[in-house]
């Protein structure tokens, strides 16, 4: 006997996504899920938005790892509020993890909310978790061609940040390229090139984020 | 890389509609599965012997149905299928399409007795 199931298998944490997306709105939190390779430059782009932002907007930061809590301890002389969550092992963060780290989070003294999730090109990109912004970086460094490796989370980000961009010319990277294919993937992405150890396009970033920030 | 904790989803839905239909057994899980998803069957396939085993899905199998990449152009008014992820309307060159199927991951039906 064959039964009709209908039914979503990321169904679950798709409903909590919802929920949690609903606590944000509640709270008017603007909420980011920041997803790249290990190394990309994640945190640095967390560090240097607090530097740039930190006056003008209240700001809280959620940082999954598989392990460890090295990138919360570089964000404390920040003075925010930051949680760790600790996957113990998961290759991304999930909505459920997301709604046990608020436990730990006043969201009502919030207006922008970072969620670092865990290094990596492939997983997080199938996880919801309430977020507003889906936002990726992709560093000179790891090359233009990672587009078509990686099409889900290229598909679907609403932000690419290019960093390292002081890299630019030591290696083979090919920017216009890079913009070719990735527009053609996801024709409404916005793509911004810095480099966190410059500084150069920072400002820009910080400003984009500001004004959806205000905007949400 | 998550397909464990996939194929625990797939079981955990699997059994729940078994429960409620009384099976004695599943012999087969219907799979709709975008080729869009990062999801790789071999391995939802890998992990199902250990994630079923000992329960009523033990030794059902699972049948991936592949839905291809596909996306609508409104200015030719048809859809075509996506290429290398390159949603541009192979035909007239219009980059703002609509992708319409691809991201499909879902149990689609069960087969019990």
């Amino acid at each position: 006997m064959e039964i009709d199931v209908l039914e979503g298998i990321f169904d679950a944490n798709e409903k909590i996504a919802r929920e949690n997306e609903a606590l944000f709105l509640k709270n008017r939190v603007f909420t980011v899920n920041l997803m790249a390779s290990p190394g990309a430059g994640k945190t640095s782009l967390i560090a240097n938005t607090l530097e740039l932002l930190r006056d003008r907007l209240r700001i809280g930061v959620i940082e999954g790892d598989i392990a460890s809590s090295v990138d919360a301890e570089k964000l404390k002389v920040y003075d925010i509020p930051v949680v760790q969550i600790n996957t113990g092992g998961a290759c991304h963060l999930d909505a459920n993890m997301i709604r046990q780290a608020l436990d730990h989070m006043d969201l009502g003294a919030l207006d922008l909310l970072i969620i670092e999730n865990v290094g990596n090109l492939v997983c997080p990109a199938e996880f919801k978790l309430g977020e507003a912004l889906r936002a990726m970086i992709l560093s000179v460094a790891e090359g233009h061609d990672k587009p078509l490796k990686y099409p889900l989370m290229f598909s679907d980000s609403q932000v690419l940040v290019v960093n390292k961009t002081d890299l630019l010319g030591l290696g083979d990277f090919d920017m216009e390229e890079l913009r070719r294919v990735v527009l053609r993937m996801n024709p409404d992405i916005v793509i911004l090139e810095l480099s966190c150890r410059t500084g150069d396009g920072l400002p820009g970033w910080a400003d984009w984020l500001y004004d959806k920030t205000k905007a949400f | 890389m998550h397909e464990l904790s996939v194929t625990e989803s797939i079981a955990a839905i699997c059994l729940k509609h078994a429960l409620q239909n009384n099976a004695r057994r599943v012999l087969k899980v219907n799979i709709k599965l975008g080729e869009l998803t990062g999801i790789v069957d071999h391995y939802v396939s890998f992990y199902w012997d250990l994630v079923a085993k000992d329960t009523v899905a033990q030794g059902a199998e699972l049948n991936f149905i592949k839905i291809p990449v596909m996306a609508y152009c409104s200015r030719c008014k048809e859809e075509f299928k996506v290429e290398e992820y390159d949603l541009t309307c192979p035909k007239c060159g219009e980059a703002d399409t609509e992708l319409v199927s691809g991201r499909e991951f879902l149990v689609e039906s069960i087969e019990i007795e």
